[in-house]
């Protein structure tokens, strides 16, 4: 009991086994071991039925950044929806703060959709009919809050976004950024514990990509909420994900931080997909040092494990020793060298020592 | 209908790329034509062996029927008639039901009636004289449009008094109005629910193709029977007809609400309620609007065909001025009906003009516009005080109260319109029935009768084969399916013989309207003057009601086959014809340049490029005209188009023939709905876009 | 702007109820001072009292002009001489007898046969009666253009029709002379004339009256050949004398079993048909429609007021009233 408790208080979001299942006799897939065992492909063939999601699991802490990545297909936006139960879960269990999110009705489910949780959309699902501030107010008018109160929230939210002295026009006058930030405003505005974002930014030209990008992180640290995050865009993954969940087919591949997925890819999937990343602004030293070895060099620069590589290169290469990393205690625990980071630069090498490493570890 | 929603509503994102480089539309071409042609060729093998086999079987199995002649089924369906007939003095459904609707209808449109067109009881004049009626559409068109469609209004009602037709005028407004009313209190509810709910939405279609296809001439005399001659039964015969547009387009509206936005409204905790009087009503309202006017016009048309139970206003006129075959009064009248549509279809296009743009794009406007815009509060502040002194002049002054028209004076409009329709229709009368009747020997000898040879003599089973096969070929189940039932119904129907000789006039009506409407839709597509002089004409014509040029038809072709697919072409070209100019007009800009900077000529530009990439406008307007053919079936059995046609009216006039007019009725309907299934499932297989 | 829209909605909502105040106040205003005025619908005459004794007086309109004669002539009188509030409606001939059971239709003023009718309403049912005869008399028939009829004067005798059947070839006609009937609605024996007379002919629907109508006044002035089904009387008949071609005649009986009918129709006596509830009202306008009755002369010459010099019928009707003082009297008497 104390224990569930516990991880209950622990994780905003708590996902169990939880399948989406679309086409006829769907509840049938999960419960049968051999057709929660084909692949989506085969699932077709053999019963119709599209296994959307399939046996995801995960938590969110309070305060992180969770991204699910994959590509068009793999079940994302699907999961998304069932979080919120836009879409309804064929089977498993959701927990948030607490509470089993499918076990309410669906007047309590309006509640909490109204006070602990929004939605930020791909195509901003905006008002066309209403002015910005109208359009950010829509989720306290729906609850009932009075035209004073609800006006005076949402222009807090748009100067919060960035908007201010544009409360008044409508959303086909601005840009496709602003209109994000107006889909952001009108989410930040009831005030929820948890921000949904189904590839917000994947409508936007790079360059406001960056930018958005750049405010959600912000916002980020100035309201500190909860955050789920899809994308299918890995360099955005690794920007703003503190953890990153891969999809693929429906099912979750691989969960870890963004170094754990390029230092230890769980499979040739993974491998592929993170591949073209630069890999040096990604590592940290712990996953290029090598052991120390009799006659190395101990006055080298003394380096944190956590240490991004891009950061390490002038000072390893500067002192042409061998660095020596230390763990907080000032344990030695390994060395880094001309060879490992050259190793990381030029991508020819990969993290062999890595990949055996756990890679659920939570923060 | 609601697969179709999945791939659309996904391909937002990904497929900006390719679309305006004329590679792909190249290859698409060119896909398409190797396709088309095996399906060319299928359809061809089909047509071969059916000619072949009729050769030999011909005159066989073919089901005919004598025109007094009944089946069992026609028998019964008249026994039905009687006994609702013995029984609505008694049965507590028309004492509690049929009666409680006819009393309030008939309370709602007397109330309107005395509104504006007939004095109430122990009155003088309708409660609004004429100035105040101008003066209060004139106002309320200028507030909900703008102030062109305010000042068509003013000339507009004007001119319908000058032509001295206001009172007629009026009551047709009165009556629409009441039908429109109801039809909308109906119809947008129902329309919202199919919106939400497939099933509901699949139940619902056949209904309404039903109530759209089914010729009122069936249902006419029973209405009068269940709701009384009058009002009542008038308001509910435009009803039928009237209220399936607003039903059809306020569920496209709701589905095509961007989902996104339903999605941020869900996911904010709004309930179903909020979620629709907050996104999905305001999002789909131009196209609600668009339905609205959609069922205005409707419920015009059905003016004259009211009329035959004492339907009040124009449509009287109409059927009078027939009866002494006099086509100057049927023109004024009708061109009466023209104007109100005109006016009504103008005004309500800038409502929903003005309801999608709100006023927030006044920043894209000009400075003028601006300006105007600004001005427009005080301007019509001052609007309203006027129209207020306007109407207490017209209930307070007879010169004001009822329209100050006196016959063959100087601005009687009507005499001119009676003589300039006169002596027009004379004169073509007089000048054309040599070619006019060789164009028609050549046209029934040459194609309309062997195409009914073909479908009228082959036993019935072999034409069922062929029409099944051709239904596999161009659209496979979606087609075969509905057209399996429906030729099963025709067959019961006992009707069989003459819903083919229907069919055949039908399949060479439609051919000249698509003719007509690619060759003259392209020419407007392609051309903006000859866009602008051409639509007003096509606007007319497709509310001109078609009693009006029955004359000239029959003076020219003899009644007959020919003279009814001429006025089924006169009706139904229109529409066609502009759906294939929209077509061409939506064609890429792009790709057009392309094709023409790779040095292609006018015609390829047209064949290559815009033809076949307005394929999807074509084959809705092949869909159009078939069911607007249809629905003049039975007008073409007054001129002369017998089969179907005549049961109909048959049924209509003579009491022992209801049960087979309401037969043939079915079948007219049973005809659209194959008809309609198979060219919707052919262009879905066939005629897919390289979008 | 939102609110702008408001205002508008609210202004609307204001407009509209405007309207519908002034409408329910119902001030008079006019009526007191624009007494002057000529067009108020007679419905509303200011002798009230008189109006008391007839009260309303529906009369259905059937589509034809010699109907509508007869019907502007017998509203005009009703109204004038009797004060009566005359409705008049427009409907076709069954939804018209209908009209006699609901109480809605109070007299047909000009019927031709319909004996399937006769059985239901007035047999069967009994909500109608016959209410004599109109002095009217209809002939059926077969009829050529003038022209026809001058350059083919044998014509007119049914032996020497099978002569002239290729003139009569028409794309509708199959290979055989064509005999173009009306509307459905007419009493016809046309198939069975042609059957049982071996004719070389086949019967073509016009579907209309209007296209019947206007086929013979083209044949006429076209100079095209034409046989078809018309009936006297007929204000056409006024501007395109016809020439009826002549069937074996017509005895007593010949027409008994209608798919044995070889020869031409019968002599129709026109008469009115009532409701029973209205004849039996003691209303004096039972009593004008019971003693109703002229002569084809008297309806072609109203018929002609119609269509040849364009007066409504109302006024048309006015005209002959006036013009026809004694008939008019006789039948107010007794």
């Amino acid at each position: 009991m104390t224990d569930q408790q516990q991880r209950e208080t622990e994780s905003v979001i708590s996902v169990r086994d939880l399948w989406k299942v679309f086409g006829p006799g769907a509840d049938k897939v999960p419960r049968s071991p051999e057709l929660a065992a084909l692949s989506r492909r085969e699932l077709i063939d053999a019963t119709g039925c599209t296994a959307a999601v399939r046996d995801v699991t995960f938590d969110v802490a309070p305060g992180e950044v969770f991204v699910v990545m994959g590509l068009s297909g793999s079940g994302k936006s699907t999961l998304l929806r069932c979080l919120t139960r836009l879409i309804e879960p064929t089977s498993g269990t959701m927990m948030f703060g607490g509470q089993d999110i499918l076990a309410v009705d669906a007047r309590r489910l309006r509640e909490l959709r109204r006070t602990k949780f929004s939605m930020v959309f791909q195509h901003f699902g905006l008002l066309p009919h209403r002015k910005v501030v109208e359009n950010v107010a829509y989720g306290l008018e729906i609850r009932g809050a009075s035209k004073a109160e609800r006006t005076r929230r949402a222009m807090e939210v748009i100067e919060l976004v960035g908007l201010s002295g544009y409360e008044s026009s409508y959303p086909d006058q601005l840009s496709g950024g602003m209109q994000q930030r107006v889909g952001l405003a009108r989410a930040l505005a009831v005030d929820p514990e948890v921000l949904f974002f189904d590839e917000p930014f994947s409508a936007l030209d790079p360059l406001i990509r960056r930018d958005m990008q750049n405010e959600v992180i912000r916002l980020h640290k100035e309201v500190g909420k909860t955050m789920v995050f899809i994308t299918h865009d890995l360099s955005e993954a690794l920007k703003l994900g503190d953890r990153i969940m891969i999809m693929r087919d429906g099912a979750q591949i691989q969960v870890g931080t963004g170094d754990e997925l390029v230092g230890a890819p769980a499979d040739d999937y993974v491998r592929d997909f993170v591949q073209d990343v630069n890999r040096s602004h990604v590592l940290t030293l712990r996953w290029i040092m090598r052991p120390p070895r009799p006659g190395d060099p101990m006055d080298g620069p003394v380096l944190g494990q956590d240490v991004l590589v891009h950061e390490a290169v002038r000072a390893v290469l500067a002192a042409r020793k061998p660095a020596r990393i230390m763990d907080s205690a000032d344990n030695l625990i390994g060395m880094v060298g001309d060879e490992e980071i050259f190793g990381v630069i030029t991508s020819t090498e990969t993290v062999a020592a890595a990949s055996s490493r756990p890679v659920t570890v939570a923060r | 209908m609601s697969t179709a929603t999945t791939p659309t509503a996904r391909d937002g994102g990904d497929g900006a790329a390719g679309s305006g480089t004329p590679e792909p539309v190249e290859v698409g071409v060119v896909v398409r034509g190797r396709r088309r042609l095996t399906t060319a060729a299928q359809v061809a093998v089909v047509l071969v062996v059916w000619i072949v086999a009729w050769a030999a079987l011909r005159g066989t199995h073919t089901l005919p029927l004598a025109p007094s002649d009944l089946t069992s089924l026609h028998h019964s369906l008249n026994d039905a008639r009687d006994w609702v007939d013995d029984n609505r003095n008694s049965s507590p459904i028309f004492l509690y039901v049929f009666n409680e609707i006819r009393v309030v209808l008939n309370a709602l449109s007397q109330m309107f009636m005395n509104l504006v067109a007939v004095p109430p009881e122990g009155a003088q004049f309708p409660r609004l004289g004429w100035l105040g009626v101008v003066a209060l559409f004139t106002f309320v068109a200028t507030w909900l449009g703008n102030l062109r469609v305010g000042l068509l209004t003013l000339v507009g009602l004007v001119f319908l008094g000058l032509q001295g037709l206001w009172v007629p005028s009026m009551e047709t407004l009165a009556v629409t109005a009441a039908a429109v009313l109801v039809a909308l209190a109906i119809g947008i509810p129902l329309g919202v629910l199919a919106g939400f709910n497939n099933r509901f939405d699949r139940l619902i279609t056949p209904l309404l193709d039903f109530m759209q296809t089914m010729p009122p001439f069936v249902y006419l005399a029973p209405l009068a029977l269940f709701f009384g001659i009058g009002l009542a039964s008038a308001v509910i015969t435009t009803l039928v007809f009237a209220a399936p547009p607003v039903i059809r387009l306020t569920a496209h509206g709701i589905r095509s609400v961007n989902k996104a936005t339903v999605e941020a409204s869900q996911s904010l905790g709004a309930t179903p309620g909020q979620t629709l009087r907050g996104v999905l009503l305001p999002m789909s309202r131009r196209t609600i609007v668009l339905g609205i006017n959609q069922t205005i016009m409707a419920a015009l048309a059905m003016v004259t065909i009211a009329a035959l139970i004492d339907g009040p206003g124009l449509g009287k006129n109409v059927i009078k001025a027939l009866s002494t075959v006099d086509v100057g009064t049927a023109f004024n009248a009708g061109l009466a009906l023209v104007v109100l549509a005109i006016v009504l279809d103008r005004t309500t296009t800038a409502m929903a003009l003005r309801s999608e743009g709100g006023s927030h794009t006044q920043r894209h406007r000009s400075p003028l516009a601006r300006r105007v815009e600004q001005w427009r509060r005080p301007l019509l502040g001052v609007g309203a005080a006027i129209t207020l002194v306007a109407v207490w002049l017209s209930r307070t002054y007879v010169a004001y109260a009822e329209f100050p028209f006196t016959a063959g004076g100087t601005w009687d409009l009507g005499r001119h319109v009676r003589r300039g329709a006169d002596s027009v229709t004379t004169w073509v009368q007089d000048t054309f029935p040599v070619l006019s009747e060789g164009l028609m020997t050549w046209v029934t000898r040459g194609i309309i009768d062997p195409l009914q040879a073909l479908l009228e003599t082959s036993p019935w089973w072999l034409t069922s084969i062929a029409i099944l096969a051709l239904a596999w070929i161009l659209g496979r189940w979606r087609a075969t399916v509905p057209a399996v039932i429906c030729l099963g119904l025709m067959v019961w129907t006992g009707l069989w013989q003459d819903s083919m000789i229907t069919l055949a006039s039908t399949l060479v009506a439609t051919l000249l309207v698509m003719l007509l409407g690619v060759g003259v839709g392209v020419w407007m597509g392609r051309s903006d003057r000859a866009d602008a002089v051409i639509r007003p004409v096509l606007d007319a014509a497709q509310v001109l009601p078609p009693f009006v040029y029955m004359v000239p038809v029959v003076a020219l072709f003899a009644p007959g086959r020919f003279s009814a697919i001429v006025a089924a072409v006169v009706y139904a070209a229109p529409v066609a014809i502009k759906i294939c100019a929209d077509g061409i007009r939506t064609v890429s800009a792009t790709t057009v340049e392309a094709a023409v900077a790779a040095g292609s000529t006018t015609s390829q530009v047209v064949r290559k490029v815009q033809l076949p990439m307005a394929t999807p406008a074509v084959t809705l307007a092949t869909n159009q005209g078939l069911i607007f053919v249809l629905s003049m079936v039975v007008m073409g059995g007054l001129v002369g188009g017998g089969a179907l046609g005549n049961d109909v009216v048959g049924g209509f006039t003579q009491r022992e023939l209801f049960g087979k007019g309401l037969a043939a009725g079915l079948a007219i309907v049973l005809l659209g709905i194959m008809l309609d299934r198979v060219t919707q499932a052919a262009s879905r297989r066939v005629g897919r876009p390289g979008r | 702007m939102r609110g702008l829209r408001t205002a508008r909605v609210t202004a609307l909502v204001a407009s509209a109820a405007v309207a519908l105040v002034l409408s329910g106040c119902g001030g008079a205003k006019v009526g007191d001072t624009g007494a002057a005025s000529s067009a108020a619908p007679a419905a509303s005459g200011s002798g009230g009292g008189g109006g008391a004794e007839c009260g309303t007086f529906n009369i259905a309109i059937n589509n034809w002009v010699g109907y509508e004669a007869n019907a502007a002539v017998v509203g005009y009188v009703a109204e004038r001489d009797l004060k009566c509030k005359v409705v008049k409606k427009d409907l076709k001939e069954e939804v018209a007898w209908q009209g006699f059971e609901s109480g809605e239709v109070d007299v047909v003023l000009e019927n031709w046969g319909h004996p399937d009718l006769v059985k239901k309403y007035i047999d069967e049912k009994q909500v109608a009666v016959d209410a004599g005869l109109t002095g009217n008399k209809g002939v059926i028939g077969w009829y050529v253009p003038p022209w026809m009829a001058a350059k083919y004067p044998d014509i007119t005798d049914w032996k020497n029709l099978n002569k002239y059947a290729d003139l009569f070839k028409t794309t509708e006609s199959g290979g055989k002379g064509q005999v173009l009937d009306g509307d459905r609605a007419f009493v016809t024996n046309d198939e069975a004339l042609v059957k049982n007379l071996n004719l070389n002919y086949k019967v073509v629907y016009s579907g209309s009256e209007t296209a019947l109508i206007t086929a013979f006044r083209q044949a006429e002035k076209q100079k095209k050949p034409l046989l078809g089904y018309f009936y006297e009387p007929q204000w056409f008949l006024s501007e395109v004398k016809l020439v009826k071609v002549n069937l074996p005649p017509y005895t007593d009986g010949c027409d008994a079993d209608p798919a044995k009918v070889a020869c031409d129709y019968p002599p129709y006596e026109l008469n009115k048909i009532a409701s029973k509830k209205f004849m039996d009202s003691g209303s004096p306008a039972a009593k004008l429609v019971k003693n109703f009755t002229w002569t084809n002369d008297d309806q072609n010459l109203v018929a002609k007021y119609i269509t040849v010099d364009k007066l409504s019928a109302a006024d048309a009707g006015k005209k002959w009233v006036e013009e026809n003082p004694d008939k008019v009297k006789a039948w107010l008497a007794g």
